[in-house]
């Protein structure tokens, strides 16, 4: 029953990376897309959040919306793992739930 | 695998209708079924020809109505959010008694029905908004 949790909100913006985060259990992931990538930068206020997630979920950010933000995958926090679109899909395909939290 | 889309943001609205688009490319591409593809809210506004984007930017509903033409998906829009937004087929148009229709090729008018049946029948349902 593990589940991919979606989140498209910076986390300086919205609350939806902690909500996505405070419901995920062990197993579960997280897919940080759209301004959502915000949250997944190294040398952060949120970093330590997202280090601490890994322990005992997966964590992704969309490769894509990295790049449009001016992004490279070195500036990710280490463990996160970029992926692309057909990446996206195939998490949505290996979970057997998808939430979106907007 | 049989997948659903929910797209509840209209185009150029911030990214989510760009996302889903991009994420149904990727479906079909992988060779997942995608079962339908439903506009709600504001998504509704996805499916509108009368939309006229800069001619270097990227047309979203042509894009759509693209898709659904080469892969055959059934790309739905919510009746209620629709009339609220001047989202009108034929039979809608004329059954306001309003002058023209405006929805995309590839589009069709239904009801929320028609999203709980994707819900359903699909074994994912990913939704896209803001």
């Amino acid at each position: 029953m593990a589940m991919l949790h979606t989140v498209n909100k910076s986390p300086f913006e919205k609350r939806s990376l902690d909500s996505a985060l405070s419901h995920a259990i062990d197993g579960a992931a997280i897919l940080m897309i759209e301004d959502g990538i915000y949250g997944a930068l190294k040398g952060t206020a949120v970093s330590a959040k997202i280090e601490k997630a890994l322990g005992n979920l997966k964590v992704y950010v969309l490769g894509p919306d990295l790049k449009a933000r001016g992004m490279t995958e070195d500036q990710v926090v280490d463990g996160v793992k970029v992926v692309d679109y057909a990446g996206f899909v195939d998490l949505v395909t290996e979970y057997d739930k998808v939430q979106a939290w907007l | 695998m049989k997948l659903a889309v929910l797209v509840n943001e209209g185009p150029y609205q911030h990214q989510a209708a760009d996302s889903a688009l991009q994420f149904v490319k990727a479906a079909v591409a992988k060779g997942h079924e995608i079962f339908r593809v439903f506009f709600y809210h504001d998504g509704v506004n996805n499916g509108t020809r009368f939309a006229i984007p800069p001619q270097d930017d990227r047309n979203i509903t042509v894009e759509w109505s693209k898709l659904a033409e080469e892969h055959k998906l059934d790309l739905v829009v919510c009746i209620a959010a629709a009339q609220r937004r001047g989202i009108l087929d034929e039979n809608e148009a004329k059954r306001q008694g309003k002058s023209g229709d405006n929805i995309a090729p590839g589009f069709r008018i239904s009801g929320l029905g028609q999203l709980i049946e994707a819900g359903i029948q699909a074994e994912r349902l990913v939704v896209f908004g803001d």
